[in-house]
């Protein structure tokens, strides 16, 4: 578990990993002369292709594929880096936005010239404002330098940058809403296709990567597609970084090669559960994953395929572990509020589904739910999501609706005696059952990184 | 549109059906019999795939996937369930969510009845609910301007309007504010949804969310009765739903059809409704004595009317109106004056139109669905948005979704301009001029010259103003019907004008489009006739200037108020003033009636039955669904009393009598019939043959050569949609939109005149007005505009020139 493609720099010089100063010192840009110098655009692309690197966003789609997709003939294209970070409990590429930006900037150059892009865009979430200023020193600093703008290092290649940041919308993480965003209109997705590759940014061939994806790019092109792919299992290629919160005791980003067990990470990285208490459960790769359990899953493998085999996602790496004190409805009833919350609202499904679920929930937690309550939330779900199966069948123009089934869904398949002994009617004379929000109360003062 | 589109086989809940191919499957199946619920998805406007209540079931390589059939075209070999369990289950779960929030207030909702959520609620819904939860709570219906009130709790938030208003209209003052479950349709702050479009969203909301406040708790749908019509509001005669409750006209609808309006309607089209109710329609019939009007009978009317008639020679006596109603009216008008009365001087414009023959038989002449397959639009005439607003969106529609490339010429910027490839603006007076310069492709109009150069090109021609010289629009013409297969759609705006025109209510025409001169059509007109007196004779100026010099003795006046809409008021005023005998035919005490000895009172919207004829010369079914106000009567029964009462007969005892009369008397109407009109094809009308069918008049425009004026001054005056017009002013939902009228200004001349927005100018042509001060940019300098006939504006005129004066402190 040592090898280090993105974490290295802010690690060994934590004080000023994000200076081009220090970044040149290491090593920085001279991938870039390199890829200018003496690599085709489409040389670049194979290296990428060769490297079988998977998008680190959420859906995991392999970037040589999505490179491909681009019409040959139609110009402008834009490269669109997402770096809209939302996803309760992910918090990657805020740091490597924050401690080794320059490594991203270098990433679009390489990226652009092989895409034969000439104006990149870089969309960051609005509540990452440090990373943000972090990262348009770096572009300003590029500039300067002569790594942006007119013949870039006098190669003939030009290109500029644009750093976007956004309103305060989870759903402008999806790539079409987050287009329609950056256009100034409503965040709300579109209907696909057309796909962003051919009808993206100002209805333009558009590649929209993720901002750990894109970081990857100098190393690969520096050390080839074929040593990236001989990282880690074939399928999940090269090292991930995995934002580790929750009841853990040691939280934080950790750079992984794929193929390590659950219980290798939550214990030997995460250092286990705080005040050594009972694992109950843990989100394996972003709110919107299906939650994965002790008994079935602590030795099966962190892969990509392995945790879909298992009907969950790997997402956006993020994992949100859940000890034996979680009230499991107040945990899914955070989850689906912030999904209720987050919904554009143009689909029916979505907006009202989702906050029907929430309140179903609250009502559940405040001690008035009634047994006909589990019934309803899965039908509700099953609205939502026809058949409450994985990958999730959909009723709605982006996945973020059937997202909000997830945890309830795992509250379901898990913790059913839990959900049932909060809705039973109350015993004579007793208290109302559950009746107790204070699980939603922790989530909240914990905030990202301590769910 | 689409007939060339090949047929595809796809199974239809187990059915192989024939469709055409490239169609959402929405459509497809709808055609093919099968109802897929829907909300948001409209024929008329984008798909948006948002409420996905028409998910449905396809059968795919990886699969069944629940699709939403609005968005989703149909192919070759598609395997489509509608009715499957998982489509159903799906299509129940989406009416249960739209109806969770939905505060079911039914009873209380003008929808209630016709709405389609309650009818796919009970069609596809599940028929109870499960939600026990509080439902969102809004404000109850706010106003979003003053026709329209916004109820966000029984909002679904299906994005129709706030489509309609970006797509179709161009004014997108609505849009979607929050996310979520907060997601909401509403204004802007401080910007109403003053859009002249508005009514339309009313109509194609789902729900009752959207409410105009002159239908408001008028009446229960299941009251209703309705017949459809057509609103002679402007010249485009957009298809209208007459809607009554006892007999009363509570609302109009637009009627979806290709030809014309597309469903869609103006706000002064739709909020019109209510002036035949208005409590001061003249009802009966008014006879002035020592200066005042009482009341009379219709026999005494009748009598005195044609025993003053009778008594002036024939020629003395002209007519000026004709073009407020249907065909069959304004045919009586033109045969009682030519061959009972005996006159040649008649005129259904009133100095603010075209040459009649030009705008009656100019040839080619576009359709408005030419618009549809133009490669290029020139619009050199109103702002259609003011004058021809329904014709406004059919070239919004052409320009922004069908490509076409929009070449507009105007004195100021108009309501098109953000949508047109180049605008050239030029000083009213030097119209000539820029012709030349745009025809020889000079300078600075070389991109919009080369534009023009692709064809089709369809050429929108009229006046740009009532100051400037009808002979412009000619030369332009002219210059259009030279360019690559191009057609040109000659603009007038007032009701059924063109009708009027074609049923020879014209100094230079005879019923049918065909010449005064034209001998043989002449005498082909006596056979039916009698008489027909000789041509050609005075048009409206001349009529008015001829009653002022005692040339000509009397005036009928025939729903024309030429003291308002005449562009020299004083040569009107003067004219009424000094004629001997004046009887008005009128719904309404206006400025001319005033002047009139007799006021035969006449029937309007949904009282009268008969044809009207628009822009493109289509003719089209007016209904009558209510009985006439108090003792008013249709204008040919009227005329054809008159007759009578002077010794003559025209013979016919309705309507449709006279609509028979017309088919065998007007060459170009030759055997078209009411039923016709009525059913099939028909129902959208008949366009009226050019001159290769039954039209016999020809006319190729010309360059009359108009001289430019040289004066600094020049006057820019042309209408608003909402004026100080009888229709309006008696309107109740719209007659408060009028503006009061301002004086616009070039910043420049402004400064001249050391006055600044807010300021008084006195303004002087044929009358004198004082208005305050807009600067517009957009103008000539030394051009002023004044838009026509509202409060303040009326009584100005439309000189060419005018004298401009600041209003010092004070003074004012």
């Amino acid at each position: 578990m040592t090898t280090s493609i993105l974490l290295d720099r802010m690690v060994a010089h934590p004080s000023d990993s994000h200076t081009l100063a220090r970044y040149v010192d290491t090593g920085g840009y001279e991938t870039l002369k390199k890829a200018l110098n003496s690599m085709k655009p489409e040389e670049i692309t194979a290296e990428v292709k060769a490297s079988n690197i998977r998008g680190r966003g959420g859906a995991s789609f392999p970037t040589g594929v999505k490179w491909g997709f681009l019409p040959p003939d139609t110009r402008p294209r834009y490269l669109v880096v997402n770096g809209d970070e939302s996803e309760p409990g992910t918090f990657k590429d805020r740091m490597l936005l924050e401690r080794d930006p320059h490594q991203l900037v270098e990433g679009i150059i390489i990226s652009a010239y092989a895409l034969d892009v000439h104006h990149a865009f870089v969309y960051i979430r609005g509540e990452y404002p440090k990373p943000a200023r972090r990262l348009q020193r770096a572009i300003d600093e590029a500039y300067e330098a002569g790594y942006l703008g007119g013949d870039i290092l006098g190669s003939g290649f030009d290109l500029d940058v644009t750093v976007h940041l956004g309103g305060g919308a989870y759903i402008c993480g999806e790539e079409t809403a987050l287009l329609s965003s950056l256009e100034g209109r409503r965040g709300e997705p579109r209907i696909k296709p057309p796909f962003p590759a051919v009808e993206g940014l100002y209805a333009k061939p558009t590649i929209v990567n993720n901002v750990e994806t894109i970081s990857n790019i100098p190393w690969i092109v520096a050390n080839g597609g074929a040593k990236y792919a001989a990282i880690g299992p074939e399928t999940s290629s090269g090292t991930r970084v995995m934002s580790l919160s929750g009841h853990v005791k040691n939280p934080g980003d950790y750079e992984v090669v794929a193929g390590l067990s659950w219980k290798e990470l939550i214990y030997d990285i995460g250092g286990g559960i705080r005040d050594d208490n009972k694992l109950k459960a843990w989100v394996p790769g972003g709110a919107s994953a299906p939650w994965f359990v002790p008994d079935e899953h602590l030795n099966t493998p962190v892969t990509i395929d392995d945790i879909a085999k298992n009907g969950s996602m790997i997402g956006s790496g993020a994992v949100i572990v859940m000890d034996e004190t979680t009230n499991v409805v107040g945990a899914a009833h955070r989850l689906v509020r912030f999904f209720s919350h987050e919904s554009c609202g143009q689909c029916t499904p979505c907006r009202e589904g989702t906050t029907w679920l929430e309140r179903i929930l609250a009502r559940i937690l405040d001690g008035y739910g009634r047994p006909e309550d589990i019934g309803l939330l899965l039908d509700v779900c099953d609205n939502i999501s026809p058949g409450l199966a994985w990958p999730p069948a959909m009723t709605t123009i982006c996945p973020l609706g059937p997202s909000a089934t997830a945890p309830v869904v795992s509250m379901m398949k898990y913790f059913r005696d839990e959900v049932e002994a909060m809705v039973s009617p109350p015993p004579s004379g007793g208290d109302v059952a559950g009746g107790d929000r204070g699980g939603e109360v922790q989530f909240e003062a914990g905030g990202t990184s301590n769910v | 549109m689409s007939d060339d589109r090949p047929a595809v086989t796809i199974t239809l809940d187990g059915v192989d059906v024939q469709v055409e191919s490239g169609q959402a499957l929405i459509e497809a199946a709808q055609k093919a019999g099968t109802y897929i619920p829907r909300f948001c998805y409209h024929p008329r406007l984008k798909a948006a795939g948002v409420c996905r209540a028409c998910l449905v079931e396809v059968e795919g390589p990886r699969g069944t996937a629940l699709v939403p059939s609005c968005t989703t075209p149909v192919g070759d070999g598609m395997v489509v369930h509608t009715k499957s369990d998982t489509a159903k289950k799906a299509q129940e779960g989406v009416l249960e969510f739209l109806l969770v929030n939905h505060p079911l207030d039914c009873p209380v909702c003008d929808k209630g009845g016709e709405c389609p959520l309650q009818d796919q609620a009970f069609a596809f819904g599940a028929g109870e609910t499960r939600y026990v939860e509080e439902k969102r709570h809004y404000e109850k219906p706010i106003p979003i301007s003053d026709l329209i009130l916004m109820d966000r709790e029984r909002c679904i938030l299906c994005s129709r309007c706030t489509r309609f208003s970006d797509e179709i209209s161009g004014d997108p003052l609505i849009d979607f504010k929050d996310r979520g479950n907060y997601v909401q349709v509403i204004t802007f702050p401080d910007e109403p949804f003053a859009s002249y479009f508005s009514g339309n969203t009313v109509q194609i909301c789902p729900v009752g969310a959207l409410t105009a406040k002159p239908y408001r708790f008028k009446a229960r749908p299941w009251d209703i009765e309705a017949v459809e019509s057509v609103s002679l509001v402007d010249a485009v005669h957009s298809k209208i739903s007459v809607q009554t409750s006892h007999n009363e006209i509570i609302r109009l609808y637009g009627v979806d059809n290709d030809a014309t309006n597309h469903g869609w309607l103006s706000d002064k089209d739709r909020f019109v409704n209510d002036h035949v109710h208005s409590e001061d329609r003249i009802t009966t019939p008014l006879i002035k004595e020592d200066g005042e009007f009482r009341e009379a009978t219709w026999a005494e009317a009748i009598s005195l009317t044609a025993e003053r008639l009778g008594s002036f020679d024939g020629p003395k006596v002209a007519g000026v109106g004709g073009a407020r109603s249907t065909n069959e009216d304004a045919y009586s008008f033109a045969k009682f004056l030519r061959s009972v009365v005996g006159t040649p001087h008649l005129d259904a414009q009133l100095g603010d139109g075209l040459d009649p023959s030009f705008a009656a038989a100019v040839t080619p002449r576009a359709e408005i669905n030419d618009l549809e397959s133009a490669k290029t639009i020139l619009l050199w005439g109103p702002d259609l948005k003011e004058e021809l607003p329904v014709l406004y969106l059919r070239v919004r529609r052409a320009v922004t979704e069908l490509g076409a490339n929009l070449v507009i010429v105007h004195p100021r910027r108009t309501g098109l301009d953000d949508v047109a490839a180049h605008t050239i603006r030029y000083k009213p007076g030097t119209g000539p001029d820029v012709l030349r310069k745009l025809a020889a492709g000079d300078g600075e109009y070389a991109e919009a010259r080369s534009a023009l150069g692709f064809g089709p090109v369809v050429a929108l021609v009229g006046r740009t103003g009532l100051a400037e010289n009808p002979d412009l629009a000619e030369a332009v013409a002219a210059f259009s019907l030279e360019l690559p297969d191009a057609k040109v759609l000659p603009l007038l705006r007032r009701g059924n004008v063109f009708g009027a025109l074609d049923m020879g209510v014209a100094p230079t025409l005879l019923p049918g489009r065909v010449s005064v001169d034209d001998a043989a059509g002449r005498t082909a007109l006596e056979e039916h006739w009698g008489s027909v007196a000789d041509g050609p004779g005075l048009d409206t100026g001349g009529i008015l200037e001829g009653l002022a010099a005692g040339d000509l003795d009397a005036l009928v006046l025939n729903g024309a108020d030429p003291v308002r809409d005449f562009p020299l008021p004083s040569t009107a005023v003067a004219g009424l003033d000094a004629a001997q005998f004046i009887v008005a035919f009128e719904m309404f005490m206006s400025d001319s009636a005033a002047y009139a000895d007799v006021i035969l009172p006449v029937a309007g919207l949904g009282e009268i039955e008969g044809t009207a004829t628009n822009i493109e010369g289509r003719i089209q079914k007016i209904n009558q669904i209510i009985p006439s106000a108090g003792m008013s009567r249709p204008v040919w029964s009227i005329f054809e009393d008159l007759a009578l009462a002077l010794g003559a007969e025209h013979g016919a005892a309705s309507a449709g009598a006279i609509s028979e009369e017309i088919a065998a008397v007007a060459p170009a109407y030759g055997g078209i019939a009411w039923d016709q009109l009525s059913w099939g094809a028909g129902r959208d009308g008949i366009v009226l043959p050019g001159p290769d069918g039954a039209q016999p008049l020809e006319h190729a425009p010309s360059d009359k050569g108009v001289p430019a004026t040289s004066g600094h001054r020049v006057l820019h005056t042309a209408r608003v949609l909402y004026d100080d017009g009888v229709m309006v002013r008696h309107s109740s939902g719209i007659a408060g939109l009028a503006s009061q009228g301002a004086a616009h200004l070039h910043p420049r001349d402004a400064s001249v005149l050391a006055v600044t927005e807010g300021d008084e100018v006195e303004i002087r042509g044929d009358g004198e007005v004082r208005l305050p001060v807009v600067i517009d940019p957009s103008l000539a300098e030394g051009t002023v505009y004044v838009p026509f006939n509202l409060a303040r504006t009326a009584g100005l005129g439309a000189a060419a020139e005018v004298r401009l004066d600041a209003v010092r402190g004070g003074d004012a």
